[in-house]
């Protein structure tokens, strides 16, 4: 398994927003994270990336597998889009970027600085990165906001190529891939009852 | 790490990356005191060490907040902290990237600007070495301020709030040694405090920086 989630309970500020929630995710299986704003989606997705504990349940992973790709870009604008993917492939241990770059193609927007890119070609940027990660499971947070069709196509392929090379992925989207994937309605996981986490400075106030 | 240090230094250089804003900021502090306090070239030098400390100091606080907040900003704290990196050695080589564009330019400036304040002439050697030393410290300090306060929209006016109190001891001893040596003592002991106070602010505080890292990005 590339990983398995065993009776979860997640919060937002103090929210509990998800609870009980079980799956397991196959090597070259994906799963698509459905379910209205507000629903959990980029808390599940943070949670399961280790940016933030969870109330309850456990996360088994290996170690370092997640690749997590938030709202944001973690793109400089400064720096070039060649000098952007470059450094993100330093920091996880890989050399070679050509085909991150050529799978999205970038080619033509290498030497130019990310502040002057459209938001589209930023975000393509964006999702490059995760290719140079070479970690397995991706984690994407609404991947395909301000993608052209093309892109949104670009998109698609490179997430088939990573499950059809073993890896796999969690994404939260509503944009229809064409990915052979799994739908988890995350509705079904909204609390019951009260819906407030435990805090305990409420316990120590009482 | 050192792919952070020289992000972070290619950024400062870049256009609009704040490097030379300390340095400025350095300058104007040091222009102006003759101004203000009159040309007395007495009183000059007896408060010019005091006053090029207070001036790094200042201008050294004047970059902290961005230092976490822009990367938090665009989403790369949260790819940083999912790296295989530990978050402490990226808060150590930020802090570090930091010290070589205020920290360090500062020192190297000190021994110009001790001329309009008409340093003591022996004094020019230490200050420059307590600058070297003690500057260090200011940016660990401030590393762990501004991890502090990453999370708040305008936090700088909170993060010097909370950094100024352990800026203190630095200050006094960096205008010690300074002062000291002006008198042409040796300050040795004024600069070995420093040092120590550099080292343990770098051994101990990434830690602590990292672990409020981790609890502002939740």
């Amino acid at each position: 398994m590339a990983l398995t989630v065993t009776d979860l309970s997640c919060s937002r500020g103090g929210i509990r927003v998800l609870e009980g929630m079980s799956f397991a995710l196959e090597p070259g299986a994906a799963l698509i994270l459905r379910g209205p704003n507000g629903s959990g989606k980029t808390t599940l997705l943070r949670t399961l990336a280790g940016l933030q504990p969870s109330d309850a349940g456990e996360v088994t992973a290996e170690p370092d597998a997640m690749a997590y790709a938030g709202h944001a870009d973690a793109l400089k604008g400064t720096l070039t889009a060649e000098e952007n993917l470059r450094f993100w492939a330093g920091m996880f241990g890989a050399s070679d970027i050509g085909p991150a770059i050529e799978a999205f193609d970038l080619g033509s927007l290498r030497h130019r600085p990310v502040q002057n890119l459209s938001a589209g070609q930023k975000r393509r940027l964006g999702l490059a990165r995760l290719a140079v990660t070479g970690r397995p499971v991706w984690l994407l947070d609404e991947p395909t906001v301000s993608l052209d069709d093309r892109a949104v196509a670009q998109f698609g392929g490179m997430v088939r190529a990573h499950l059809g090379q073993g890896g796999s992925a969690i994404i939260a989207t509503h944009t229809d891939l064409e990915i052979d994937a799994e739908t988890l309605q995350l509705e079904f996981y909204r609390p019951k009852g009260r819906a407030v986490a435990s805090d305990p400075f409420e316990g120590a106030f009482a | 790490m050192s792919a952070v240090f020289w992000r972070d230094l290619r950024l400062a250089i870049r256009a609009g990356g704040g490097f030379g804003l300390a340095l400025v900021f350095f300058l104007i502090v040091v222009t102006l005191v003759p101004f203000a306090v009159g040309p007395e070239t007495s009183l000059l030098r007896a408060i010019a060490p005091g006053i090029l400390w207070i001036g790094a100091l200042l201008a050294c606080l004047l970059s902290l907040d961005r230092l976490f907040a822009l990367d938090r900003d665009d989403g790369s704290l949260d790819v940083l902290a999912t790296a295989p990196i530990p978050l402490e050695a990226v808060v150590a080589a930020k802090a570090a990237a930091h010290w070589v564009t205020t920290g360090l330019p500062l020192t190297l400036a000190a021994p110009a600007l001790g001329v309009l304040l008409n340093l003591a002439p022996n004094a020019f050697g230490w200050l420059t070495l307590s600058l070297f030393l003690g500057t260090p410290a200011l940016s660990i300090i401030g590393a762990f301020g501004a991890a502090l306060t990453v999370g708040l929209r305008r936090g700088g006016l909170l993060l010097s709030l909370l950094v100024l109190p352990l800026y203190v001891p630095t200050l006094i001893f960096g205008a010690e040694a300074a002062r000291v040596g002006a008198e042409g003592l040796a300050a040795g002991t004024a600069l070995a405090l420093l040092a120590a106070i550099s080292l343990a602010a770098a051994a101990i505080l990434p830690f602590a920086a990292a672990a409020a890292l981790r609890v502002n990005l939740r």
